[in-house]
């Protein structure tokens, strides 16, 4: 079970990977249910990027058919802080 | 010796500014190792050496503008050596030493204008030195004159200037380049464009075959495929791959793709993915990433500013089914592609949804027509059913 404190450090490490995929992206104001790239100029290179960053920063396995699971900041961390097998 | 000079680093260059060395005086260079930085009116550009050999002189200081073709340093190739033991060197050691460079600016951001503008040998030197363009200066002395008071008045409002251009300077400059490229295209080639629409269903279900069994750090785009596709068409239609110069076009034996890429903070550049025809997708896709990291960081390499020989542009990002884009000379043909999006098909007599993307061609038609034009967009469609063999 997670705490909020776990929360709010996972959104934190989330955050600081979105932040150096957009360096301009205004993460404080960042809305949580919509998807990254409605809110920032993202491409699909750009995600992949942050695929590929939540991969090494949380060592998970993100298979390319669970990408629009990971679109918005609730959708990663509903996945990040799910208990894991 | 070898002269190293100030490169050619996109078709309306005509000079730059030395950031930085990236080598002392000393220093053992190779043949495509990175040997100085320099800022373009477009992006800071990491500059390759042509030359082996060791560095003798680095002449150009950083923070010099000067024109292309300057020579910056000179480096002693492999098997010579200082005192010039072979040929006539040794007779006339002088001839080593190169003709001193043409008059550089030291003002950061200021064009070299000598003689035109009313200033004072003192004022000037002062403005160089407080880092400011006398340029923008309303004179005050005779015949409207700068002076020293001018400059030093000048001085206590001007901004320190850390490097030669920066953010809304950069990005003002950078519009500039592109105006003046997109403007000279329209003016002096004769487009033609054609388009055509691509069943993107057998390439899509091989790359997310593909996929599944790559870790994500080795997983491939879709725009991968396109650019290796268009890349290989090439090698059927060779005279869309070709340079305009001095009114007939050239054709490039190696096929270097120009891959537009927007920029953060505005403004796009389109270097280019060297031999794309000959790489596999794994590493035309590490490539493609690390050109976009670059190109975003400001650090591109002088040979990917300069030799691209087609260029493809994907507006499908933002949303566009449809791009007809604006050649960049001296290349003779761009190829669009749109957004991929589900449509009724018809194969085989039955009506089916499929994902499908528009490919457009733009062409220079001083050098082909719209038959051969038709032709490379076809081998593109033909090439995206086999994705395996790509």
């Amino acid at each position: 079970m997670s705490t909020t404190t776990d929360v709010n450090e996972t959104k934190g490490r989330i955050l600081r990977l979105l932040g150096e995929i957009a360096p301009e992206a205004e993460v404080t104001t960042l809305r949580p249910d919509v998807s990254f790239r409605d809110q920032f100029d993202l491409d699909s290179m750009d995600f992949l990027n942050f695929v590929v960053a939540l991969h090494t920063e949380f060592h998970v396995e993100i298979p390319e058919a669970d990408y629009p699971k990971y679109m918005t900041l609730n959708g990663c961390l509903a996945q990040l802080s799910a208990p894991r097998s | 010796m070898a002269d190293f000079v100030m490169p050619t680093l996109g078709a309306d260059m005509t000079e730059g500014t030395l950031v930085q060395w990236k080598k002392r005086e000393g220093d053992h260079v190779s043949k495509g190792e990175i040997i100085a930085e320099v800022d373009t009116e477009k992006a800071a550009i990491d500059v390759e050496c042509h030359a082996t050999g060791v560095i003798e002189r680095l002449i150009t200081r950083p923070g010099d503008k000067v024109p292309v073709g300057t020579i910056m340093a000179v480096i002693r190739e492999n098997g010579q050596t200082t005192t010039g033991q072979t040929g006539p060197q040794a007779v006339a050691p002088q001839a080593t030493v190169p003709a001193p460079a043409p008059r550089v600016d030291r003002v950061p951001g200021s064009a070299p204008q000598p003689g035109r503008l009313r200033i004072s040998p003192a004022a000037r030197k002062l403005a160089a030195e407080r880092g400011i363009d006398p340029k923008g200066l309303q004179g005050t002395g005779p015949e409207g004159a700068i002076t020293l008071e001018d400059i030093e008045g000048a001085a206590s409002v001007a901004p320190e200037l850390p490097r030669p251009a920066v953010g809304a300077d950069r990005q003002a400059r950078m519009r500039q380049t592109i105006a003046t490229a997109m403007a000279r295209s329209k003016r002096e080639i004769p487009h033609y464009y054609l388009s055509t629409t691509i069943d993107m269903g057998p390439a899509i279900a091989w790359l997310s075959e593909a996929n599944q069994r790559r870790p994500v750090t080795e997983r491939l785009l879709y725009g991968v495929l396109l650019i290796k596709a268009v890349a290989l068409a090439l090698r059927q239609v060779p005279e869309l791959n070709a340079l305009w110069k001095e009114g007939q076009a050239i054709r490039s034996e190696r096929i270097h793709i120009g891959t537009a890429i927007s920029l953060r903070q505005g403004g796009l550049v389109a270097p280019a993915l060297h031999d794309a025809d000959r790489l596999s997708l794994s590493d035309l896709m590490k490539n493609f990433q690390d050109l976009v990291k670059r190109a975003r960081a400001g650090s591109l390499r002088s040979s990917e500013m300069s030799d691209p020989t087609m260029t493809v542009t994907s507006l499908g990002e933002q949303g566009v089914e449809t791009v007809f884009g604006v050649i960049y000379p001296p290349q003779v043909a761009l190829v669009g592609f749109g957004k991929i999006v589900e449509r009724p098909w018809v194969t085989h007599g039955q009506v089916l949804p499929r994902p499908v993307i528009m490919a457009s061609l733009s062409a220079d038609h001083r050098v082909t027509d719209g038959h051969r034009g038709g032709l490379f967009l076809s081998e593109i469609d033909r090439l995206l059913q086999k994705p395996q063999s790509l």
